[in-house]
C-alpha cells in the first residue's frame, strides 16, 4: 500500500503553530495562581491535641505553612516514593505500642517507653523552617524538646563522637520496604542518619513529638522524630526506634544510596550545588515565586560556629 | 479505511491526546494540582510528551509486524501533540518555575546533563514540526524529509534520558519508557537488517527480492 503525503493528516485537522502557542500562553496564564489557591481548605490535624508552650526564641517570622499541605506532601520512602504516598499509606504505621533504645558509647543506656519519652522535658512549639533537598521549603510549628534532653538522661561517654538515628524496619507497617518490582528495595532499610555530637546536643536539634498543636501525624514520623533546621530534610530521622551514641561516623541512608549528591553534613548551602540541580533558590511551598535559600536554612548565627575551619564545598 | 473512520480515528486521537491538557486545567478549576502545583504540572506535561512520542513511534513498528498501515496516517497528528506538549512543558519551566531567571536557566542548561539533555530534545523537535507541513515535505522532497525526520529517534532517547537522570532516586516509570522505546526502535533495526540482507542477497545472485532476475 502507498501513500499519497495528503492522506497522512486532513488539512483541516492540522495544529496551527499560532494554536500552540496560544495555548501554551493561555496555561502559563492561568497557572500563576495556583500556588496561592492551592490547599485553600484547611483541615485540623487529625490526631490528639499535645499541649505545649510557644519558645518564642525559636520562631521564623514566615508565616507557618498550611497543615493540609505540611502533612499531605512528604517525602517519606518508608511509605512510598511518592510525595502522596505517605498521607495515603500512613494508617499502616502503629505508633503505640513504641519504644526508642538509646544506648552506644553511653554511661546508662536506656530503652524508653514512648509515654516516657513524652515526658523527659517540657514541651515547647518552635515554628522551624524545613529545607528539602528538593529545593521546595515550609515553615512548621513543631512541638517537642531539644534532643540534649534525652541525650544528656543516658549520659555519653567522652569517646562518643556521633548520634546515629535509626527508623523503624517493618514491611508491614512501612509498605515502602517492602522488596520492589526488581527484587530491590528504594533504599537501604532500616533509614538511618546521623550527627555529629555537638550537632545533636544543638540547642536547635529537637526531639519532635507534635506538630500544629497535635501529636505527629503517621506521615510526618510518628511516634517520633528529630528536626534539624540547618540540614536538608533527609537528616531529620522520623519514627525513630535507636538512637546509639558511637565514635564513628554512622552510614546514613541516602549517602549510601548516592554517595555524590548526599554528604553526611548535608547543611543548608546556597553555594554548593546538588550534582544535578541548584541549591540557591528554593520553592516555598504556597508561594509562587523561588525564593533565595539562605546559608544554615536562615540559622547561620546560631550553627555557623560548629563548622569553624572546615571546607563546605568538600563537606557538604 | 473508510472516511468516516478515518474521522471517528482523527476525533478519538484529539480526545486522547488533549486528555493531559483537560486534565491539567480541571485539577487548575477545582483546585486540585497537589500541594506543589508547578512541579506537577511540569512533570504532567513531561510525561504526555513522552508518552506522545512513543505513540508516535510506535506506528511503524504496528505496520511492520502487524500489516496494520492505518495507523501511519496518525503519525504527523501525534508528533505534533508530542511537540505541543514539549513547548508547554518547557514554557511552564521558564515561565513559571523560573519566571524568566534567564541567568539561573543558562547556568542550569550548561550545568546539568539532565536538563541539557532535555533542552537538546526539544531543539531536535524543532525542525520537526517546522517541516511538518506538506508544502515543506514536497519543498524538501520525501527523501530528505524522511532523513531529518529521524531525528526524532534522537529527541525520544533524549528524552528518556531526561527523565532517568532527574529522579533522585531510581525510578520504575522512566525506564518503562526507555524500554518501550528500546523495542520500538529494536523492531525498526531488525527490520532495517532485514531489508539489508535481502538486498545483499539480491545483489549476490543477480536478482531482486521477488526472486524475478
Amino acid at each position: 500500500m502507498r501513500f499519497r503525503y495528503s492522506d497522512v493528516t486532513p488539512q483541516k485537522l492540522y495544529l496551527s503553530r499560532r494554536e500552540l502557542m496560544a495555548g501554551a500562553i493561555a496555561l502559563a496564564a492561568v497557572g500563576c495562581d495556583a500556588g496561592t489557591e492551592a490547599g485553600a481548605a484547611a483541615p485540623a490535624p487529625a490526631g490528639a491535641p499535645l499541649k505545649a508552650t510557644p519558645n518564642p526564641a525559636y520562631r521564623v517570622q514566615d508565616a507557618p505553612t498550611k497543615f493540609e499541605s505540611a502533612s499531605t506532601y512528604n517525602n517519606f520512602y518508608e511509605f512510598g516514593v511518592n510525595k502522596e504516598d505517605p498521607a495515603k499509606f500512613g494508617h499502616t504505621l502503629k505508633p503505640r505500642p513504641w519504644h526508642v533504645q538509646v544506648d552506644g558509647l553511653c554511661a546508662k543506656p536506656k530503652t524508653f517507653d514512648i509515654e516516657e519519652v513524652l515526658k523527659v522535658a517540657p514541651l515547647e512549639e518552635r515554628i522551624y523552617g524545613l529545607r528539602c533537598v528538593e529545593a521546595w521549603s515550609m515553615v512548621i510549628p513543631w512541638i517537642g524538646y531539644p534532643l540534649s534532653a534525652l541525650l544528656k538522661l543516658v549520659e555519653p561517654r567522652p569517646g562518643a563522637k556521633y548520634v546515629e538515628f535509626t527508623t523503624l524496619k517493618d514491611p508491614e507497617q512501612f509498605p515502602g520496604q517492602k522488596p520492589g518490582f526488581f527484587g530491590g528495595g528504594t533504599l537501604d532499610w532500616p533509614y538511618t542518619e546521623g550527627l555529629r555530637l555537638d550537632e545533636a546536643m544543638h540547642p536547635l536539634t529537637l526531639l519532635t513529638l507534635g506538630m500544629y498543636g497535635h501529636v505527629l501525624p503517621n506521615q510526618n514520623g510518628a511516634p517520633v522524630r528529630v528536626v534539624i533546621p540547618w540540614k536538608y530534610g533527609f537528616k531529620s530521622a522520623k519514627s525513630i526506634v535507636r538512637i546509639r551514641l558511637t565514635d564513628t561516623e554512622p552510614k546514613t541512608a541516602w549517602n549510601k544510596a548516592a554517595p555524590s549528591e548526599y554528604g553526611f553534613y548535608s547543611n543548608v548551602n546556597p553555594n554548593v550545588d546538588h550534582p544535578r540541580w541548584s541549591q540557591a533558590t528554593e520553592r516555598r511551598i504556597g508561594e509562587f515565586r523561588r525564593r533565595p535559600t539562605l546559608m544554615f536554612n536562615g540559622y547561620a548565627d546560631q550553627v555557623a560556629s560548629l563548622y569553624t575551619g572546615m571546607d563546605l564545598k568538600k563537606n557538604y | 479505511m473508510t472516511t468516516r473512520g478515518r474521522v471517528a480515528l482523527k476525533v478519538v486521537v484529539w480526545a486522547v491526546a488533549l486528555a493531559p491538557l483537560a486534565g491539567l486545567l480541571y485539577g487548575f478549576a477545582t483546585d486540585n494540582l497537589t500541594v506543589n502545583p508547578i512541579e506537577y504540572v511540569t512533570r504532567e506535561l513531561g510525561e504526555a510528551t513522552i508518552r506522545l512520542l512513543l505513540a508516535t513511534l510506535a506506528l511503524t513498528p504496528l505496520r511492520l509486524l502487524g500489516g496494520w498501515s492505518w495507523p501511519i496516517t496518525l503519525r504527523r497528528l501525534l508528533g505534533l501533540f508530542a511537540f505541543f506538549y514539549a513547548v508547554l512543558h518547557f514554557s511552564v519551566w521558564i515561565v513559571l518555575d523560573h519566571f524568566f531567571d534567564w541567568h539561573t536557566m543558562g547556568d542550569d542548561i550548561l550545568k546539568r546533563p539532565w536538563i541539557t539533555v532535555g533542552v537538546a530534545a526539544l531543539l531536535l523537535l524543532l525542525p520537526l514540526a517546522a517541516t511538518s507541513t506538506t508544502g515543506m515535505i514536497k519543498r524538501l522532497g520525501g527523501r530528505a524529509w524522511r532523513r531529518l525526520h529521524r531525528l526524532v529517534y534522537a529527541a525520544a532517547m533524549l528524552g528518556c534520558l531526561h527523565y532517568i537522570w532527574l529522579a533522585k532516586k531510581v525510578l520504575v516509570q522512566p525506564w518503562v519508557y526507555a524500554g518501550v522505546l528500546a523495542l520500538l526502535l529494536g523492531i525498526r533495526a531488525w527490520d532495517a537488517g532485514r531489508k539489508l540482507s535481502r538486498r545483499w542477497t539480491a545483489s549476490v545472485y543477480g536478482r531482486n527480492a521477488n526472486g524475478e532476475v
